[in-house]
């Protein structure tokens, strides 16, 4: 794995968002050859969202030929609930870019027969050629969707129902009111994830420090879903510095001295206006 | 075509701020078809997306002003006797779309019966467009108001209706059909019955020109009454051991108060303290407004005009005003210190609310009318939309 480390959440996000840009622009899309991109929702991607915003509006970069498959969604809320993850990507990404709304693909939490819409959604990414970069975070229980402690590492798309952890973790999105989060959602399984060529998982703040070290330190766990991600062939952490208090010293001063190879990813960074 | 439910093409408005939720927002404002489209609905539901892009150079946008009380304007008088009373309308409906008004309630003053035997059935409740501000319906202000506050009103052409009640406005005004506000004054002997008949009806029931004491206006409230017109003109002023119209400020059930350009700062301040949802903005415009000063008619009487005062010729009695309603809004904004999205609130989404429309007119939601304006910063208008069209705009020149 690559473990890049940012002093702090702005330039984490910064970083990530360079890196995307990068990927798109350097695979050159366009009509008939689109870049497939995986997509989080929650608080950790959205300065990351903000800067691919950013450079969308200086016309550096154009979402027309990316698909996107989001990793999840609640069941039972109704799509145009404030906190459905529908309204989080239109809120915080989709309407601010050129993205083609055929090429969005988020999961339905309200189909009538979920384990169909699972199924159908696996095609779709199948038939998009597979994901080129997911993006992801890291639960403070380390899962990634909403593959749960305790879901197979090798699961694909499905129904889950959430941990109490995640609920705790989700309550401040719905006025602090536990009754009011949903408890099941459909999500990717980290068997589909691992499928992607490139991951890169975001992790900022300290309530996530010892999810990272589960995750990077530790073996290969279905208890920290993330932990899957060590026997994936490209794998890149983004995390700034609070998010590595509780990992070794002798790791962190490791990567750290890395970031110049690191920053070779980001540095330059690409136009397409230059195209 | 890139949406299932309509072909019709789909504009965004970029680059702006709209009011919204009681607060100017940075978003884009959508509209397809004369309506104000949910944008996150067209992207998921219909993979949906914009046809024309425009960007609105970070002006304010805004729904169109609503006046629910105009005598006329540039030379024309709607309480004027005439079979040509759609000439007038045209004239003021299309002139006014510089001022910001996309609907609005051509008002007759005290009139004879036979000058409302002859108007009103030439008036026809009509949308807004390129011709003009849309027409809601009329707004009758007397004769049924009393003498001793009869402003500008003729004293010859006031009336009561004891006798008959209901039966008698009835037959002074001949119809009630395009008729939306009666402004009456509520110490008038039935007017409780009068009252009752109108709300029934759907008109709304305005108290105004009047010496009417607090239990008087009170029993009006509870039988219907919604507003009163131009709040401090044409009332006993505020008393404190019977505060008289004005003391229904406050009360839960009167919504509604009206104030143009003719009130004291500091009463406005006070006024829209005590009762800041309520407060809807008027012009009470004549026909004097959008011309040169000087001599003009307002229904059956001589008015003249001197800056922005009208007074009736050879007094000092104000007789309305030639105050344009974005005059009006920044003239509120300026004198309450309000916040920009009160000051156009109280001129879009009150009125509307005051006649019961604010499901398609004063706001910018969703399935809304897409009747809306640009403005700048300082609340000049821009530009004026009616049905998502563009109806006028303020070329470089000013004028």
């Amino acid at each position: 794995m690559r473990l890049v480390i940012l002093e702090d959440y702005d330039q984490a996000s910064e970083w990530a968002a360079k890196y995307i840009c990068n990927r798109i622009i350097q695979f050159k899309p366009s009509q008939g050859r689109y870049f497939t991109l995986g997509l989080p929702t929650g608080s950790t991607p959205l300065g990351c969202y903000k800067k691919l915003i950013e450079y969308h509006r200086n016309g550096d970069l154009s979402f027309k030929y990316v698909k996107t498959f989001n990793m999840d969604e609640y069941v039972g809320l109704p799509r145009n609930h404030p906190e459905s993850y529908h309204s989080y990507m239109w809120n915080n990404f989709f309407k601010h870019i050129d993205i083609d709304p055929n090429n969005a693909h988020i999961l339905d939490g309200n189909a009538p027969d979920l384990q169909a819409e699972c199924d159908a959604f696996e095609k779709k990414i199948e038939e998009a050629g597979g994901i080129d970069l997911f993006v992801g975070g890291i639960g403070p229980d380390g899962h990634i969707a909403f593959n749960e402690p305790g879901s197979s590492l090798s699961s694909r798309t499905r129904l889950k129902t959430l941990a109490m952890d995640t609920i705790l973790a989700n309550a401040k999105y719905f006025d602090g009111d536990l009754s009011k989060v949903p408890t099941m959602a459909l999500t990717v399984g980290v068997g589909t994830v691992m499928d992607a060529r490139e991951v890169m998982i975001l992790i900022t703040g300290a309530h996530k420090a010892f999810a990272l070290y589960k995750a990077i330190e530790e073996g290969v766990n279905h208890m920290w879903t993330v932990s899957a991600f060590q026997q994936h062939p490209r794998t890149i952490f983004v995390c700034d510095e609070d998010a590595t208090l509780e990992l070794r010293v002798k790791t962190v001063k490791y990567f750290k001295g890395l970031m110049h190879v690191h920053n070779k990813l980001v540095d330059p960074l690409y136009s397409m206006k230059e195209n | 075509s890139n949406k299932s439910v309509s072909d019709a093409p789909i504009v965004q408005f970029t680059n702006c701020r709209i009011l919204r939720s009681h607060q100017l927002q940075r978003e884009d404002l959508w509209v397809r078809q004369g309506k104000i489209l949910n944008p996150e609905k067209l992207f998921f539901d219909e993979k949906g997306s914009a046809d024309i892009q425009l960007d609105c150079k970070d002006s304010i946008i805004a729904p169109g002003f609503i006046d629910v009380q105009i005598n006329g304007g540039f030379g024309v008088d709607f309480s004027l006797a005439t079979d040509d009373f759609k000439s007038g309308i045209d004239l003021v409906s299309q002139k006014i779309l510089s001022h910001g008004v996309t609907s609005f309630c051509p008002t007759l003053v005290t009139s004879p019966p036979s000058v409302y035997h002859q108007v009103l059935p030439q008036l026809s409740i009509r949308n807004g467009g390129a011709h003009g501000a849309g027409i809601l319906g009329a707004h009758l202000e007397g004769p049924f108001i009393s003498k001793e506050k009869k402003g500008a009103h003729p004293e010859h052409c006031l009336r009561t209706f004891e006798a008959g009640a209901f039966q008698d406005l009835l037959a002074t005004y001949g119809s009630l059909d395009c008729v939306r506000i009666v402004t009456l004054a509520p110490e008038m002997k039935r007017s409780s019955e009068v009252i009752q008949e109108l709300t029934q009806r759907g008109i709304c029931v305005s108290l105004g020109h009047s010496v009417a004491n607090l239990a008087q206006a009170e029993e009006a409230v509870q039988h219907g009454a919604t507003f009163i017109t131009h709040l401090f003109n044409a009332m006993l002023p505020f008393h404190h051991r019977d505060p008289g119209i004005v003391g229904l400020l406050t009360s839960d059930k009167i919504p509604m108060i009206s104030d143009g350009i003719h009130t004291n700062p500091a009463a406005l301040r006070i006024a829209h303290r005590a009762h800041p949802k309520g407060m809807v903005l008027v012009t009470d415009a004549i026909a004097g407004m959008g011309l040169a000063p000087g001599r003009h008619t307002l229904g059956q009487q001589v008015v003249v005009i001197d800056g922005l005062n009208t007074y009736i010729a050879g007094t000092k009695t104000l007789s309305g005003s030639v105050a344009t309603m974005d005059t009006c809004v920044r003239h509120f904004q300026e004198a309450t210190g309000c916040s920009v999205e009160t000051a156009l609130e109280a001129a879009s989404l009150h009125p509307a609310q005051l006649l019961g429309i604010e499901h398609k007119k004063g706001t910018l939601n969703y399935d809304s009318d897409a009747d809306f304006l640009m403005l700048n910063d300082d609340l000049y208008v821009q530009a004026t939309y009616i049905a998502g069209e563009e109806v006028w705009r303020q070329d470089a020149l000013g004028m």
